[in-house]
């Protein structure tokens, strides 16, 4: 646990770049710290590992008051994660990774066989070892800033936005690999971003600062869009929030229906008789649902010869059994049929539901929420 | 005469001055680097350092050699003939010249480097020497390049003081109304320039592996 208290950081100009920050970072969690530039959250993070030492409070780590701790042996016990990497430039992919255990004098082929481990872990392959950094795309140099990161088994990890500085295609596979990795490793990380989807999607608890380095709000992402604490952080969160709280909140107890579909490959003379308001659902030979075939005004004479692929409406999304709200009613809101895809842990057919069967669900849990106690605001 | 004939005449004499016109030249390049490299360091780690140091290594440039073979005997205590006075004298210049370039050089290491060497728990000393120098190599070389060049040049002045070296076969040449030394001279120093330009050249490729790499690419 890394624990905030009263921490202020007042630069000689007399800027202040955080103020009186008091905030908890629980172990084994993701703590994001998210707001606009000039909130202090990069200073706030470089003051976790002495980078930057605050003019006035304490940082503990669980019960030791890191001021205490000299900053070079701190630093050893926590992985750090920074913007492009900043990898070593020359040294190769698996020295760069071994850097904290040669630092830690640990044994040299010890701390190259765990970097070669690491490397398998971030989902580079083995022969990369050897490669110079410039010899990487930046997504592949970020994987290696977080095997680096990870390499002397730290307790603590701190990011600072690692992911911006990729496209946002690699940031999302990023992203979610970083939370498959936490889920096996669950270290305590202090992660920093301007990014507030980011925060959301990352984030076990989201911490909002406000310019001038004071805390706006430290809540659960879910707790965040559905409770801003004030129009600030409303307004940081942004738009769409009732929508994208939704993927908060699991969507169990939905009515599922039986659905007629018809094979890939079947005969298209048999569809007619399976649609229902004009449309049918195909699955392939494993029951995985393909797209909808419209037959609303296709003359008995045109359906001849198989069910193809390329006959097939591809609109509607899928959402999983036991996903959540934000799923369902985007299945049920894309089909093109209006019936609403749900499938299976494997990714077979389940059954449909409609778009007002995911609202009523929707309005159901509104009204659990409503009941829930409420913090009244003292204005 | 052409200069073949002049150094199959002079053989001795010419390998001798050759061999005193490269040590005359190499050494202060490694005294000079030694040097440089401390007080370069300072001018980067000390922003108020930087500008006093810069200037004073451009002023002592700027001291024409002849001049400073000439003072340097009085302070030294050595005698105006020694050819500790070229060297000490070159030293100078090396410095001069390096100064700058190891100061500019440890200044454009990029910060995320040594950001995240703080960041993984580097000591000072450890980010200076397993970080900071490696990167800075190019560029130290670079100006090293230029030094041994201007070095070997500038011993053939100390022959006008009369210590012998290639520059003896330019006052020879003079004096002989002869073609053949001068000539010989002029390609002996090139020839000395272009393997000191090479050494280092090659020393410094065979620090900075990643740089062929990335080349290659």
């Amino acid at each position: 646990m890394i624990r905030f208290e009263s921490v202020t950081k007042r630069y000689p100009d007399g800027t202040v770049a955080v103020d009186e920050l008091s905030l908890e970072a629980p172990s084994h969690e993701i703590t994001v710290l998210v707001g606009p530039s000039g909130c202090g959250k990069t200073t706030s993070l470089r003051m976790i590992n002495r980078m930057i030492d605050p003019t006035g409070g304490r940082i503990w780590l669980d019960d030791r008051d890191i001021s205490t701790v000299p900053p070079a042996q701190l630093r050893r016990g926590m992985g750090y994660v920074i913007q492009a990497a900043g990898l070593f430039p020359h040294r190769t992919v698996v020295d760069n990774i071994a850097t904290v255990p040669l630092l830690l004098k640990h044994d040299r082929r010890q701390a190259h066989a765990k970097a070669m481990e690491l490397l398998e872990r971030v989902g580079l392959p083995a022969h990369f070892a050897k490669r110079y950094p410039a010899q990487l795309s930046g997504g592949q140099q970020q994987r290696v800033g977080v095997a680096r990161a990870l390499a002397a088994d730290p307790m603590v990890m701190l990011m600072d936005e690692p992911f911006s500085a990729v496209d946002p295609v690699v940031r999302a596979q990023l992203q979610d690999e970083f939370l498959r990795l936490q889920a096996e490793l669950a270290k305590t990380i202090v992660f920093v971003t301007h990014d507030i989807d980011e925060a959301i999607k990352l984030g076990d608890n989201v911490a909002v600062l406000r310019v001038g380095g004071t805390l706006a709000q430290l809540a659960t992402p879910a707790e965040l869009l559905s409770r801003p604490a004030d129009s600030f952080v409303a307004g940081f969160v942004g738009r769409d929030r009732g929508y994208r709280a939704l993927g908060f909140t699991v969507a169990d107890a939905l009515p599922v229906h039986e659905e007629a579909t018809v094979a890939l490959g079947s005969e298209l003379a048999d569809a007619p008789g399976r649609a229902r308001d004009g449309w049918v659902l195909v699955l392939d030979a494993d029951r995985r649902p393909e797209g909808w075939l419209a037959l609303t005004g296709v003359p008995a004479s045109a359906l001849a010869g198989e069910v193809r692929p390329d006959l097939l409406n591809l609109g509607g999304t899928l959402a999983t059994q036991g996903g959540t709200l934000r799923e369902a009613l985007d299945a049920a809101l894309s089909s093109p049929s209006g019936r609403g895809v749900i499938v299976d842990d494997e990714g077979r057919f389940a059954g449909t539901v409609s778009p007002s069967e995911v609202l009523a669900r929707i309005e159901a849990h509104a009204e659990e929420t409503r009941h829930a106690p409420a913090e009244i605001a003292v204005i | 005469m052409n200069p073949w004939t002049y150094l199959r005449g002079h053989q001795d004499d010419v390998l001798h001055w050759l061999w005193t016109n490269a040590w005359m030249a190499g050494l202060p390049l490694l005294v000079g680097l030694t040097i440089a490299l401390p007080i370069g360091y300072l001018a980067s780690r000390y922003k108020w350092v930087y500008p006093p140091v810069v200037t004073l290594a451009g002023l002592l440039y700027t001291i024409p050699s002849l001049a400073l073979f000439i003072v340097l005997p009085g302070l030294l205590g050595t005698k105006i003939l020694d050819a500790i006075n070229v060297a000490v004298a070159l030293t100078v210049y090396t410095v001069a010249l390096l100064v700058r370039v190891v100061a500019d050089a440890l200044n454009a290491v990029p910060p995320d480097a040594s950001n995240a060497a703080t960041a993984m728990g580097y000591t000072r000393r450890q980010r200076l020497f397993g970080v900071e120098l490696p990167l800075a190599v190019p560029v130290v070389a670079a100006g090293l390049r230029v030094a041994a060049v201007s070095n070997v040049s500038l011993v053939s002045v100390a022959s006008v003081i009369g210590v012998p070296q290639l520059g003896s076969l330019f006052t020879e040449g003079f004096q002989s109304s002869s073609y053949a030394p001068i000539l010989l001279g002029l390609i002996l120093v090139v020839v000395l320039a272009l393997v000191f330009d090479g050494v280092i050249l090659f020393g410094a490729r065979l620090l900075t592996p990643w740089l062929r790499v990335v080349r290659a690419r």
